[in-house]
């Protein structure tokens, strides 16, 4: 198991390339489902005025 | 065709196409990092580095692939001035990013062991910076003004005019010495006998299209936050106008 995390010394490079797009798109899916929340609860509230 | 670029028809169809689109980009990404991190072999020179290339060469097709769309979407919205043509240039332009960061970062990740260096500035790595700055001028341009259709149209001039950098991109490593390799798939008759071996070209293809599938899933979210803010624009309208 440790073999494979160290992948023959490039694990930094390796895990970093994959840990970063992962969580880019992690923080980009979040926000997006932050937004859809957001807007839902104040289409919510302007249609009750 | 532009019968779709409605909100409303639009709507209909992309709640079936968004649930397509997580369903196979969890097959495809899922099937693709066990192809990638596992099942696939290391280098004969690279060894195991090999690997940040199933994530920074789908990340680069995506970040070129999503601009196109997003000019073919500033030229309808310029032309024809359809609504969902400029929601599709505020929805893509923060996804672009997003795939063209990660192709940087995971370049700059290879490059260190195989090439020493984190960063040059060669032709094809500057013109990739490029176009992430474009992606951020275009979410920029699209925030700037209270109006947004006025925002929305601004920045379809920019990414029009960004658009020059696409063959620039994608040739500079043919028109320029670059420390970059040139590319391995150039076309379809490549694909059939490409130089890069099937162990490698299949997680290769495979995470391109989980990528894909991940860019679909995300765009019609976006889309539908877009058309749902547009609404509340109009609400708040009313509400004010009483």
């Amino acid at each position: 198991m440790a073999e494979f995390f160290e992948m023959n010394g490039y694990g930094l490079y390796i895990w970093g390339a994959y840990g970063a797009t992962g969580a880019i798109f992690f923080a980009l899916f979040a926000l997006t489902l932050y937004k859809t929340l957001r807007l839902k609860r104040e289409r919510r509230l302007l249609e009750k005025e | 065709m532009f019968g779709y670029a409605n909100p409303k028809k639009y709507k209909t169809l992309s709640h079936y196409i968004f649930l397509t689109a997580v369903i196979l980009a969890t097959l495809f990404l899922g099937f693709g990092l066990y192809l990638a991190l596992i099942a696939s072999p290391p280098d004969y020179q690279q060894s195991e580095t090999v690997r940040i290339m199933y994530v920074h060469v789908p990340a680069a097709w995506l970040s070129m692939f999503i601009y196109v769309s997003m000019a073919v979407a500033a030229l309808v919205l310029t032309i024809w001035k359809h609504t969902l043509a400029g929601f599709y240039i505020r929805a893509a332009a923060p996804i672009g990013a997003a795939f063209t960061a990660a192709c940087l970062i995971s370049g700059a990740l290879w490059g260190q062991p195989t090439w020493g260096t984190w960063w040059v500035w060669d032709a094809r790595l500057t013109s990739v910076l490029i176009l992430f700055f474009l992606y951020l001028g275009a979410i920029a341009l699209n925030n700037a003004y209270d109006n947004p259709d006025k925002g929305n149209q601004a920045s379809a001039w920019l990414v029009l005019i960004g658009s020059v950098n696409l063959p620039i991109i994608k040739f500079s490593v043919e028109w320029w010495n670059t420390l970059h390799q040139p590319a391995s798939l150039t076309s379809l008759s490549k694909i059939t006998s490409p130089g890069i071996h099937p162990d490698m070209l299949t997680p290769l293809l495979v995470m391109a299209f989980g990528f894909l599938c991940l860019y679909g899933a995300m765009v019609i979210l976006r889309l539908d936050n877009e058309i749902l803010g547009r609404k509340i624009h109009v609400l708040r309208l009313r509400t004010i106008n009483g």
